[in-house]
């Protein structure tokens, strides 16, 4: 069902703009240019996050993060295994999505840490990618208790996951 | 955000330095390729949905879908224009679908007309933020194909717990803004009171007024030219 959705929505708009006689073309065509100038002012703020991260993960720091962290974690009722998990999840879409892959393969796809870990990947966002990317055009750059708060926030459903997730 | 960059950055390169210093600025690099490919097939997407944005925005779909999620918008981002509330609905329905890749150019779109072009993020634009950064979507469908593409036996078993899980980090995170947002509130008045009593009141009219030209003006630029940015 939620496969049709996306094309149908887009064929629809297209449809019911070329009967109102919205030149669909030309549309199109600053659509284009709109996402030029986006693409020009994310990039900088893209490829500095980017760095960061890569670094992070690849120096072994989020290793250490993690022994740090999972006593924590584990006081919280979320599984050891789904540490590494937490830690990405804010920082790499698709660093979540590989590790989340990997925790089918270890653990097998109906297994309690991996429907932990579909819920987790699938009711959170990468935080950071967000707080880079929304205010990447505006001068906004002091995003006071926004990043805190959504981790906070996101952090909380990872913890109602594990528990839900024991019950349904 | 310079802080967290700063501790990510200084604290990896000093432990690569360590471990393997001729692999550290390798890894920087690769970094840097990566957000160039990312980049580009972020284009991709952006194209897509911002030309069929365009054309939402011409045959009044966009006016719509503001007049559904006004009930909610005018009590969650208090004080908005019409034009800013409008991206916000559509960023907000975009996201309940799923449809993440168009979420983000309407996310921006609705942060640039909330602008002020202050450094500060404003309450409003820190709450869109969170909502969007704990996910409001209805059906996790790339994570309910990939268990499907794993073997499982009931892929979309995970669909309430979802459910359930980012209903509760979404009413969390608006919960904690506004406390947030009214604790700053509150602090900002009384240091402004210790300078000048009226500068609070001159203040807010200010920045509406910088609202109503930024409101009449916001259909000609949309992307202006960055200059003068650090």
């Amino acid at each position: 069902m939620s496969k049709y959705i996306l094309p149908v929505f887009i064929v629809g708009v297209i449809i019911v703009g070329f009967l109102k006689k919205v030149p669909v073309y030309d549309s199109f065509v600053s659509g284009v240019r709109q996402s030029m100038d986006l693409l020009i002012s994310i990039l900088p703020y893209f490829c500095t996050i980017l760095i960061a991260v890569e670094l992070f993960s690849l120096s072994g720091l989020n290793k250490y993060l993690e022994k740090l962290l999972e006593p924590v974690f584990t006081a919280l009722g979320i599984p050891s295994q789904l540490c590494e998990l937490l830690i990405i999840r804010p920082l790499s879409g698709n660093g979540s999505i590989a590790l989340l892959q990997s925790l089918y393969l270890e653990h097998g796809a109906d297994s309690y840490i991996a429907r932990c870990a579909s819920v987790i990947v699938g009711a959170s966002e990468t935080t950071f990618y967000i707080a880079t990317v929304y205010f990447s055009t505006v001068k906004a750059h002091k995003l006071r208790y926004a990043i805190p708060v959504s981790l906070i926030a996101s952090y909380i459903g990872a913890v109602v996951a594990c528990v839900v997730c024991r019950y349904i | 955000m310079n802080f967290v960059f700063f501790l990510m950055v200084a604290v990896s390169m000093i432990v690569l330095t360590v471990v393997s210093p001729d692999s550290a600025f390798g890894v920087m690099l690769s970094g840097a390729r990566k957000s160039i490919e990312l980049a580009l097939s972020l284009f991709a997407i952006y194209s897509i949905w911002l030309s069929v944005l365009e054309i939402m925005d011409k045959i009044g779909l966009n006016k719509q879908l503001n007049k559904m999620f006004k009930p909610i918008n005018k009590r969650l981002f208090k004080g908005e224009s019409d034009k800013s509330l409008e991206y916000i609905s559509l960023n907000l329905s975009a996201n309940l679908l799923g449809m993440g890749s168009a979420a983000t150019p309407m996310g921006i779109k609705a942060i640039e007309n909330m602008s002020d072009g202050s450094e500060k993020a404003s309450d409003n634009m820190a709450l869109l933020m969170v909502i969007n950064a704990t996910s409001i979507q209805l059906v996790p469908a790339t994570v309910i194909g990939m268990r499907l593409a794993a073997g499982s036996a009931s892929a979309s078993d995970i669909i309430l717990p979802s459910l359930i899980a980012t209903a509760v980090s979404t009413v969390c995170g608006v919960i904690l803004s506004k406390l947030c947002a009214a604790i700053s509130r509150k602090f900002g008045r009384r240091n402004k009171l210790n300078n000048s009593p009226l500068s609070k009141s001159s203040n807010t009219l200010a920045i509406a007024a910088q609202k109503k030209s930024k409101a009449i003006s916001c259909g000609t630029p949309l992307y202006p030219a960055r200059g003068g940015d650090k």
